[in-house]
């Protein structure tokens, strides 16, 4: 297919069309209002279902009624509108029930700003909702690459029957990029045969259920979740490495931030000064190995983390380097854009030892 | 003759109005005084004229935007000295448009005025944007727009473009949609813009003005690069 000049958005909710997903349940808030308002236009006329629900509680929970009825299906919101839906979140990974959460983040905590922002890493990594639980958490630079997560995603969240997040800031929501929809081959799923689509006397009766009174049971049933999620940390890893060969400093971004670093890495070069990047694109699974073997190398002298928020990944960061070098943080936040200029400073004070 | 005071950009978000407002006001410098970008982008939260408030009016022009446009409060409301734009006729106006039918109802309050003087209204085309590909989704957006503006598009630009990767034959594509719609529309194709490098490229047979424009609103990745 030919390309076509899109929003992040819209490229988002085009690519789950593509991907089979005909169900949408959404409230709306910005950043991410195109993605719900190109739904509302496109799925009625593909026989599918677009519904503004009173809230985000209750799309999330629709989410998990259609999902349970072994439907692909999604919802989107923006940081404020995630916190809202944590509590479905929660009792969809209970329930082992696959969906694609997009969350296109503005600056927080509370009702924020409408600017872009990074700082609901933690939410989105570290559970946000209750309980024992993880969520696959894709993580775009570009618009493309959003549409070719999302694809995955939901290629993701049925293989494992749980929940992923697309966690995008603002920036990728709202700019345009040339985008492609590529022809993508079938990959082999299993039948949803635990899904809540009438049993007709066919077969015992499937329940949807995160209910677990006796103890022991709920620690069977997150044990048996867990299997998956160690699973998922096996296989599911992506990251990007750019220029860390022979790198003296590695700058760990991801998302938007990410492309403003190789900007500022350009500028280095042009300075005499060599660094590199590693852009985790699951930010869970988190990269751990990735960044071990280049802490690992002699050449490598610090790390740089780069985020929109006052430090979140920094501390995955910190863990997979295991204090074999030092790792320095720089981030903007409330949705206030580091500039390439501003990461250079960085770099310059990090080299020359003016960092404490 | 003399051009109408008033213009409008307007078209399907994405369309790269807001880019031709710019360049267009930018550009009426030379031939006006006093020259006021008036932004009416209520659709879109960034990427913005607003935000180019200092440099713009750095090079004379002078903006005038919605209070909520860069302070982070999404509730669009009109400000009180927009109506400047109306009552003072000595200046040259020129309105950036918000997306679609949705956008073009910002508006509908200033419309009587309207209705009392000449307007000329530049309905801007991408036809690398998915829902105006084809002539018959160009044509229904337009419809859209003038239903909720009350205003009626007088001019269509072809500005077909892929951003950074757009080339020659892609502007040329979208000229032969463009015309069509034109056709059945019976309004004229004021300009095709694009690029001057791109533009240079276009058989000099095409018959159509060209409006070279330079990009102002950029990703924070590539706004280092043209330092």
């Amino acid at each position: 297919m030919a390309k076509v000049l899109m929003k992040g958005n819209e490229a988002i909710a085009e690519a789950a069309i593509q991907a089979g997903c005909h169900y949408f349940f959404g409230y709306p808030i910005t950043p991410q209002n195109e993605l719900p308002a190109y739904m509302a236009k496109r799925l009625p006329e593909i026989g599918g279902c677009f519904l503004q629900a009173e809230s985000e509680i209750a799309a999330i929970n629709m989410v998990y009624g259609a999902s349970g009825a072994g439907a692909r299906v999604m919802t989107s919101s923006s940081s404020p509108g995630i916190s809202l839906k944590m509590e479905g979140i929660s009792y969809i990974a209970g329930s082992e029930l696959p969906c694609l959460i997009v969350n296109i983040v503005r600056g927080g905590p509370g009702l924020g700003g409408i600017q872009p922002a990074q700082s609901d890493y933690f939410q989105a990594t570290k559970g946000g909702g209750h309980g024992d639980y993880r969520m696959v958490v894709l993580a775009p630079s570009t618009i493309q690459e959003a549409v070719d997560l999302v694809m995955d995603g939901f290629d993701i969240a049925d293989k494992y029957r749980n929940p992923v997040m697309l966690l995008a800031d603002g920036i990728l929501g709202q700019m345009m990029e040339p985008v492609e929809f590529k022809k993508r081959e079938a990959i082999d799923l299993a039948e949803k045969t635990w899904a809540t689509t009438g049993h007709k006397g066919d077969r015992p009766r499937n329940i949807i259920n995160s209910l677990f009174i006796n103890a022991k049971e709920l620690e069977d049933h997150v044990n048996k979740i867990y299997r998956k999620y160690e699973q998922i940390e096996k296989s599911q890893v992506r990251v990007e490495t750019y220029n860390c060969e022979g790198a003296d400093l590695i700058i760990a971004a991801y998302g938007s931030t990410a492309r403003i670093a190789k900007s500022a890495i350009e500028m280095a070069d042009k300075a005499g000064i060599r660094v590199g990047l590693i852009r985790p694109i699951t930010l869970w699974p988190f990269p751990r190995d990735s960044f071990k073997k280049w802490a690992e190398r002699d050449h490598v002298k610090s790390f740089l983390t780069v985020e929109m928020s006052k430090g979140q990944m920094v501390e995955d960061v910190s863990l997979s380097i295991e204090g074999k070098k030092p790792n320095y943080f720089f981030g903007r936040t409330g949705g206030v854009v580091p500039t390439p200029e501003e990461i250079l400073g960085e770099i310059k004070k990090v080299m020359g030892g003016t960092r404490g | 003759m003399q051009e109408e005071r008033l213009l409008v950009f307007t078209g399907h978000f994405g369309s790269g109005k807001t880019e031709l407002a710019i360049n267009y006001a930018l550009r009426s410098l030379k031939q006006y005084k006093k020259v006021i970008l008036v932004d009416l982008d209520i659709v879109n939260p960034f990427f913005r004229t607003g935000e180019l408030k200092e440099e713009l009016e750095g090079a004379g022009l002078k903006v005038l935007m919605p209070n909520f446009a860069a302070s982070s409060v999404d509730v669009p409301s009109l400000p009180a000295n927009m109506y400047s734009a109306f009552i003072d006729k000595s200046a040259k106006v020129i309105f950036d448009l918000g997306g679609d039918g949705d956008g073009a109802r910002a508006l509908g309050v200033f419309n009587q005025y309207f209705k009392s003087e000449a307007y000329r209204m530049f309905y801007v085309v991408n036809t690398k944007r998915p829902l105006t590909s084809r002539p018959d989704q160009i044509i229904a957006m337009k419809e859209s727009i003038e239903q909720t503006s009350r205003l009626r598009v007088t001019d269509i630009i072809n500005n077909t473009n892929l951003s950074y990767e757009t080339r020659a034959c892609d502007i040329m594509e979208g000229q032969a949609i463009v015309e069509q719609v034109s056709r059945q529309t019976a309004l004229p194709i004021a300009y095709i813009s694009g690029e001057k490098s791109l533009l240079e490229e276009l058989p000099e047979d095409i018959g159509v003005d060209l409006l070279p424009i330079s990009l102002y609103i950029k990703p924070p990745w590539r706004q280092a690069k043209n330092k």
